[in-house]
């Protein structure tokens, strides 16, 4: 089953005809992700790395019956697009670029309230249910299909998490990217809510930075749900020093907000395992489910 | 970004925040030429650096004398004051032990204070709306209030899809106990800094304190403005308002090369791709016994020249003992990074403290070999935990004496 996506979902590409558009659809291709359409305003009739291009999302979505839509458009530009998707009503907006202002997230974020879609970024490297789907800048090769879900907030501790998954053998269901921002689309929460009530998903890896208090509401919601999955965690930045943003927009300790060592006493106080070494999420997880 | 509050008042002033006459002074001539021009019997020195805590700071190594604000009544008192803050390093709460340079101070003139309070304007993450936050008690630090007496924080969201609306306001001034002909002006003054927030991208905005005077104006005796970074592209008025002297150098040179670079107290150097694993790569350097020297991203593509950039930044660092790579090769193929880091290391000539390279991912028996043959003193490893051991105790047999060969 997994979550989100999967051999079905139908992707338009916002940005298919750019540089990072283009290197990572043809990827998404061969890696089998149904790509049907490209959005390049001005460039709408042509075709790029075989599919067609519209001028509007609206028509891309008419014309192709597309349910997902990803984004490479460029930060001073992103935010209308993550908007005309919402009002395309594309189920699921996968949003890749960085550095969007955080002014533009906010009208984003008000949006996305009683619409259609489900964002997810922006910041991210995306969604993979492997085997399936892959929306996203992720290296498709250290996937394997399995039975982990994995939510992340950064990129490339997702790819470690995963990378020692796969090497245990246990493999993923799908695996999440919800981005370094301080305004998101889609929460620790959300991504929780959606692998506790998935079948396939029979454990969960949720890796957190410091900054914001998403980790804190995940933990919660782990605490209070009916549904008791094994859950492994990490949180990133005990080391990181006061006030100072630690590469993510998001990751920042600011007074007494954020800190890794309160998220790591909630998701404790959750029944989370969490790990204090980052090459131990794999084994940690093995053991756990071996118990 | 930040800027200094001189430029804040003069930012908001145009925003309509009532604030009093005062102007920035480099010199002691300066200084005298401001009062001169301001007329009155009493002024505010106020030193200039990107801080807090500025009143109850000290100067480094005048431990008998006031802080960063000083309260002035005479010519003579303004210059010599002036004298013995220009130049000097002030410590305050916000700067750590290093301090800040004062290289300018701004003059007010004095006012008759009746009450003090506090009007801040932030982003609230949980909610991913603007939120106003105020207190009767201005003039201390909202955390320390928050901390002990969290009810008398008023916290206000404002609905992105409304603006800002003046039943908002009403919320703010009626909770603070305002006299009634003052409302209306706290409602305005609310209404003026939601679209200063906007229009200049801010990611915060803070008045502290906001006073209320004996003659029952409403000014702004301080002011705070923190600017988004991702949203400097839209803002080359900002530009100018940018002081390069408040920030750090190494820092700053790493962010022309798109390296993210901020400098720790530890031993060894770290060089990773990607801000949660670099942060990782920190927390577990700490695990083995040892201390970062710094974070480093160097994003994803770790191109030949930002590795060797990067190799030069850490090795600017005298407490540099050691260094740490780890590389993630994602997109990225690992024969590729290894060639950079070769490429890197070689350019750099003799790096003369140990060198662990944690890489795995794409083409990693490729990268390992390209290592292999490259005859460099590295040592490469695909486990994270087991390059962050092999670094810490290589680094206690250097500092003892070994040779990092």
């Amino acid at each position: 089953m997994a979550i989100l996506v999967n051999k079905d979902t139908r992707v338009i590409c916002q940005g298919l005809t750019g540089t990072q558009g283009t290197f990572h659809s043809k990827q998404a291709i061969d890696y089998g992700t149904k790509m049907v359409c490209g959005v390049t305003p001005g460039k709408g009739g042509l075709t790029h790395l075989n599919l067609p291009i519209f001028n509007t999302v609206i028509e891309a979505k008419i014309k192709t019956n597309a349910n997902a839509s990803v984004i490479y458009v460029p930060a001073p530009f992103a935010a209308d697009s993550i908007l005309e998707a919402i009002d395309a009503e594309i189920e699921l907006v996968v949003c890749i670029t960085e550095g969007i202002p955080i002014i533009d997230m906010l009208t984003v974020s008000r949006s996305l309230i009683g619409s259609k879609t489900r964002l997810i970024g922006p910041n991210c490297p995306g969604v993979i249910t492997p085997g399936e789907c892959k929306i996203g800048i992720m290296p498709s090769h250290i996937y394997s299909k399995g039975k982990i879900g994995i939510v992340s907030r950064s990129g490339t501790m997702t790819y470690e998490a995963v990378s020692q998954i796969t090497s245990v053998g246990l493999g993923q269901t799908t695996c999440i990217g919800i981005g370094g921002d301080p305004v998101i689309g889609t929460n620790f929460v959300d991504v929780l809510e959606l692998f506790l009530s998935d079948i396939e998903t029979q454990a969960i890896i949720m890796i957190g930075e410091i900054g914001g208090n998403s980790e804190e509401d995940g933990a919660t919601l782990i605490k209070t749900s009916k549904v008791k999955k094994p859950v492994v965690g990490f949180v990133a930045g005990v080391t990181a020093p006061l006030g100072r943003h630690m590469g993510h927009a998001g990751a920042i300790v600011s007074g007494n907000n954020g800190r890794a060592g309160d998220k790591i006493e909630a998701m404790l106080s959750a029944g989370i395992v969490v790990v204090n070494n980052p090459a131990s999420l794999g084994s940690t997880m093995l053991a756990l489910l071996q118990r | 970004m930040n800027i200094h509050e001189y430029q804040a008042k003069k930012l908001l002033k145009k925003y309509g925040v009532e604030i009093l006459r005062g102007s920035v002074a480099y010199t002691v001539d300066e200084a005298e030429q401001v009062v001169r021009n301001l007329g009155g019997s009493s002024w505010v020195i106020k030193s200039q650096i990107h801080a807090g805590g500025r009143g109850k700071g000290k100067f480094k190594d005048k431990e008998n004398e006031t802080g960063g604000i000083r309260v002035v009544k005479s010519i003579k008192e303004v210059c010599d004051n002036t004298k013995s803050m220009l130049g000097q390093i002030l410590i305050t709460n916000q700067t750590g032990v290093v301090g800040k340079k004062v290289n300018c101070v701004y003059i007010e003139e004095g006012c008759d204070i009746k009450r003090e309070l506090y009007l801040g304007l932030m982003i609230d993450r949980s909610t991913s709306r603007i939120t106003v936050i105020a207190s009767k008690e201005g003039g201390v630090e909202i955390e320390d209030v928050a901390a002990i007496n969290p009810e008398k924080i008023i916290k206000v969201a404002i609905d992105p899809a409304q603006g800002f609306q003046n039943y908002y306001g009403r919320r703010v001034a009626f909770n603070l106990d305002l006299e009634y002909k003052q409302i209306d002006t706290m409602i305005k003054l609310i209404g003026s800094l939601y679209r200063a927030f906007i229009e200049l991208d801010a990611s915060t905005i803070e008045i502290n304190p906001l006073v209320v005077t004996s003659t029952n104006d409403i000014i702004a005796l301080d002011a705070k403005i923190n600017f988004d970074n991702t949203a400097l592209f839209r803002h080359h008025e900002l530009e100018e308002l940018r002081d390069e002297s408040e920030e750090n150098l190494i820092e700053l040179e790493a962010s022309r090369y798109g390296l993210n670079y901020i400098k720790l107290d530890g031993q060894i150097g770290c060089m990773v791709n990607g801000a949660g694993l670099a942060m990782a790569t920190m927390d577990i350097i700490k695990l083995y016994g040892s201390k970062p020297a710094n974070f480093l991203d160097v994003g994803g593509g770790a191109t030949k020249e930002q590795v060797i950039k990067a190799f030069k930044l850490i090795l600017s660092d005298p407490d540099v003992k050691g260094i740490l790579i780890n590389i993630f090769g994602g997109i990225m193929r690992c024969d590729l990074i290894a060639e950079s880091i070769i490429a890197g290391a070689k350019e750099v000539n003799n790096i003369g403290v140990p060198l662990v390279i944690r890489l795995e991912g794409t083409n990693i028996e490729l990268g390992k070999k390209i290592f292999l043959q490259s005859k460099l003193p590295i040592v490469v490893t695909t486990n994270l935990a087991d390059a962050a051991e092999k670094i810490v105790k290589a680094v206690k047999r250097y500092s003892n004496g070994y040779s990092c060969q």
